[in-house]
């Protein structure tokens, strides 16, 4: 049986998790992106990066001070019955992992920017759900910071320029040159409505680093060849990976959207049963 | 080259530098963002004295994630912010005010690379590594305007060799970021004619 305490301690256990150790996927692909790198100021920020990883490892503290906005994905199995309001579990969780690791509160209303301190606020946490065979609960939680995702673009194209697409996410990397932290991770959502493709874009930012498509890799070569580098000081390594995700779509329409996440991509999952 | 200097810097330690030195500081350092900036061309508006003194000293672009142990302010993990945010505050700024060094991330538009010559530089951390940035972040002097909320507010900070700092803009006129984005603007019209 599922209760509400261990869906909060589940979320303050995942939130230390995400927030001090970075998934060995992308550890990796900082690893590869050095050995390949031949710009020295590059490698010099890219061997600052993996001292940063290692010391936020060991100390249990936060990689980077921004522990980004609360965004949660649940897979929730059809056959899990719950006598409690799991999104006040998640809310209690969030607060309390705020409070304990600490998470810095990031969270404010987005007119008056008054600060609640708690990392809670209408609609934060930002929860989305998909349901799924069996009895568990899969929860991931994905802190995302702003400086990539202010980078993010959306666009509605008409469905006879999708030659368009390429030049719009090396684009959006250009006009984010050093700002968002690179080495990046893009996700493309392509397809769906306007909303749903964003939705793919994050998913997609949020995807373990595997082998990419002839697409993908055509995409992280064009924005590789930009020059941008790590931290925009110059290099070969501005995007560690581009993943792409689709979806059918109104056979009147092609929204994309481009969603930048730092190097510092930052995840971590578990289940309760 | 690498320098060591200890805050507050004068315009001759800053004039000495040129863009790719690397740099390390110590002392006392001022945290800001987009409100704290905001706030301080405020006071300036109305003729009002802000709480502390900008002469020869270095704003650090960065809101810090501290907690309090014993009624004491503790940083747990200080990297970089976005310095582009401030592009615009950052010039009134630099006229009102002989700030010596910006500390940031992904660096500053032309505009800011003018106001700060002769008088100011801009001072590269690695963005995201807050955990190192850290453990050379000795103790919380003071914390003002913490009505801002935790992250805009200022910060005094005492730091203990912070750094490597990568001068990415210089007092003459030097913007590695600038140089950069020159060329990868070429690189694009090149691959999208």
């Amino acid at each position: 049986m599922i209760t509400y305490n261990a869906v909060v301690n589940k979320i303050v256990e995942l939130f230390h998790k995400a927030e001090t150790e970075l998934p060995d996927d992308v550890v990796r692909a900082i690893e590869k992106a050095l050995e390949r790198e031949e710009n020295e100021m590059a490698q010099r920020q890219l061997e600052a990066i993996l001292r940063n990883i290692e010391v936020a490892k060991t100390k249990k503290i936060p990689i980077c001070q921004d522990t980004g906005i609360p965004i949660i994905f649940l897979e929730i199995g059809m056959d899990v019955t719950l006598d409690f309001d799991l999104k006040s579990a998640i809310e209690e969780g969030v607060k309390k992992a705020t409070e304990l690791i600490p998470l810095r509160p990031n969270a404010v209303h987005p007119l008056t920017r008054e600060n609640p301190g708690t990392n809670i606020g209408v609609g934060i946490p930002d929860i989305h759900c998909e349901f799924v065979e069996g009895d568990h609960i899969q929860i991931t939680v994905a802190p995302k910071g702003a400086g990539s995702e202010n980078m993010s673009r959306l666009r509605m194209f008409n469905p006879s320029e999708a030659g368009e697409i390429k030049k719009f996410v090396v684009e959006t990397v250009k006009n984010a040159m050093g700002k968002p932290c690179p080495p990046t991770i893009v996700g493309v959502g392509i397809g769906g409505s306007f909303d749903k493709c964003a939705r793919l874009a994050k998913k997609a930012a949020f995807k373990v680093l595997g082998t990419p498509s002839e697409y993908e890799a055509e995409l992280l070569e064009a924005i590789n060849s930009l020059g941008i580098g790590p931290m925009g000081l110059g290099g070969r390594t501005t995007s560690l990976a581009v993943n792409v995700e689709m979806a059918y779509c109104h056979t009147a329409s092609l929204p994309v959207a481009v969603n930048i996440q730092c190097w510092a991509s930052r995840r971590a999952s578990g289940v309760l049963r | 080259m690498k320098y060591q200097f200890n805050t507050p810097l004068s315009k001759e330690d800053i004039m000495e530098l040129n863009v790719g030195d690397e740099v390390y500081l110590s002392g006392i350092i001022y945290t800001a963002r987009d409100k704290a900036h905001m706030r301080i061309m405020e006071y300036r508006k109305e003729s009002k004295k802000i709480p502390f003194s900008l002469e020869n000293q270095v704003i650090y672009h960065c809101g810090p994630l501290v907690k309090k142990l014993d009624s004491k302010w503790k940083v747990v993990a200080a990297g970089p912010t976005t310095s582009a945010r401030m592009n615009r505050a950052a010039v009134p700024l630099l006229q009102n005010f002989d700030v010596r060094a910006l500390i940031g991330k992904g660096g500053m538009d032309g505009k800011v690379t003018e106001a700060m010559r002769e008088k100011c530089v801009y001072l590269a951390y690695t963005g995201g590594c807050a955990a190192t940035a850290a453990e050379t972040i000795t103790s919380v002097k003071d914390v003002i305007w913490l009505d801002l909320g935790v992250p805009e507010a200022v910060w005094v900070l005492e730091v203990e060799k912070f750094g490597p700092l990568l001068v990415g803009i210089d007092a003459h006129g030097n913007s590695i970021f600038s140089k950069v984005e020159e060329e990868v603007n070429k690189h694009f019209s090149d691959m999208f004619p």
